[in-house]
């Protein structure tokens, strides 16, 4: 069986935290270029060019793109061949979440949710784990800011209303978050499962890359939809408006109980940060 | 678009009312920053009847928590944070001088309200572009409230530190107007 020492996640963790963070992924890039082209608004594009040399200063300097450098959000998947030695897997990532957070100036933004005291490290870390076929370990580091989680929601519809329900759900808590989360947003959607798992579909969904198609095309056109009426809102860039509110919709979806249509709408503000690695 | 306005704090009335919504506007001098927690901390000296850590007669608060500062940098990233949290206590500190608030987001009718009555404006800086703004801060120093980490109270020497009128004192709104004119 194939063995991994604890320190190399721990090691992996804290360069993804620090990466994650000034790093801005070419997809996202992109997706700014694109978006360049087609706002309308001056003031957009305006603030279109500067995401792009904000993400240039970020990856030259070596600082972050954004300040609220987030919760950190882990997503590991462990091959079942593999067999972790030398310590707690959940510590070791902790440990890499500290690490990265301390030496790469990074902010610490997690606090006891009623003294507001700040645990000073950023830990606890929000870990996903799953257990896959193979001998790799893959670790993603998302961290998510603030402003645009707040804007978030889950709701467990009637099943009568059916897609169309779903759509006027997405779209309505888009123009209600405004200029909030930092617009141009992505839009990750999750239907179906139970309470719980809608929202990691939809968390998920963030982690597609921009520009990729959806492999299943019912949802593929469902994310064109959503994502041209959502363009239609006029919320624009920061919200002062203009054409591009979101940069893309991603949906997520999976079978839901006979009495149930859950709905999440995970909202990612443009600072689209996630690094992985395969070990 | 139209050139930049500058301005340099502290600002007089005469100052604010001359600002309409959509102005691009470069600050240089000192602003000061505050979150949350500072903000209730300052909410309740004003209560208790105490006097604030600054003079804040003519004032701008930025509402940021930024990243910390690299050696040899002033801070870390430093964009705004969602303002909405600060409608709770904005208009108490209007009432005492306060004159500009810059963050990201909409302000609610109680806010709005208290920029027309005590004449002060609301700013946007562009959210999550937090390295290029940083690029604008020359020195930052706390000033108080040091325990609160990254939510301390700093007062930041900016130059032409780039933001636009979102509320104006007459009562104007860039968010609502700018989104009626692009909406299809
Ligand atoms: S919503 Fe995103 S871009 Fe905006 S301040 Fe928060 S983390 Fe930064």
């Amino acid at each position: 069986m194939r063995e991994i020492h604890i320190s190399q996640i721990t090691a992996a963790v804290r360069d993804l935290c620090i990466k994650s963070n000034t790093h801005l992924g070419e997809d996202v890039l992109q997706a700014f270029a694109q978006a360049i082209d087609q706002e309308v608004s001056p003031t957009g594009k305006d603030i279109l060019e500067k995401l792009v040399e904000n993400a240039r200063i970020a990856r030259v300097e070596g600082i972050p793109i954004c300040q609220d450098t987030g919760f950190a959000v882990v997503f590991v998947e462990v091959g079942q061949e593999v067999r972790l030695i030398g310590g707690d897997l959940k510590e070791a990532i902790n440990q890499g979440v500290r690490q990265g957070y301390e030496e790469g100036y990074l902010r610490k933004s997690v606090c006891h949710p009623f003294t507001r005291k700040n645990t000073g490290d950023n830990t606890p870390t929000v870990i996903h784990l799953d257990i896959v076929p193979g001998d790799r370990v893959q670790l993603i580091v998302a961290p998510k800011g603030g402003g645009s989680e707040n804007m978030s929601r889950v709701t467990m519809l009637t099943p009568a209303v059916g897609i169309q329900g779903v759509k006027d759900f997405v779209v309505q808590r888009v123009k209600e978050s405004g200029a909030n989360p930092c617009p141009p947003t992505i839009v990750g959607v999750g239907i179906g499962g139970t309470f719980e798992t809608t929202a990691l579909l939809a968390k998920k969904a963030l982690l597609r890359p921009l520009g990729s198609e959806n492999p299943d095309p019912e949802l593929a056109a469902l994310e064109q939809e959503l994502y041209e009426e959502i363009n239609t809102l006029g919320i624009g860039p920061q919200g002062l408006g203009g054409r591009i509110t979101s940069l893309a919709v991603h949906v997520n979806m999976m079978e839901s109980h006979i009495a149930s249509l859950p709905v999440a709408v995970n909202i990612q503000c443009h600072a689209a940060r996630h690094k992985e690695i395969v070990l | 678009m139209s050139d930049a306005i500058k301005l340099t704090p502290p600002l007089s009335d005469a100052d604010v009312e001359s600002l309409r919504i959509g102005d691009r506007v470069l600050i240089t001098g000192a602003i000061y920053t505050g979150r949350d927690a500072a903000h209730k901390r300052l909410t309740d000296l004003i209560q208790a009847g105490k006097h604030l850590p600054f003079e804040i007669q003519g004032q701008i608060i930025y509402y940021v928590g930024p990243s910390p500062a690299k050696p040899g940098r002033a801070v870390g990233a430093a964009g705004p944070t969602t303002s909405y949290r600060m409608d709770a206590y904005a208009p108490e500190l209007m009432r005492f001088g306060l004159k500009g608030m810059i963050g990201k987001g909409a302000r609610n009718q109680d806010v709005k309200d208290a920029m027309a009555t005590f004449k002060a404006v609301y700013f946007a800086a562009i959210g999550g572009a937090g390295a290029l703004m940083a690029q604008t801060i020359k020195n930052a120093e706390i000033i108080a409230y040091e325990d609160l980490g990254p939510e301390a109270i700093r007062r930041l020497e900016v130059e032409e530190f780039p933001i636009i009128v979102v509320n104006d004192v007459r009562g104007n709104d860039l968010y609502e107007e700018g989104v009626k004119r692009y909406a299809l």
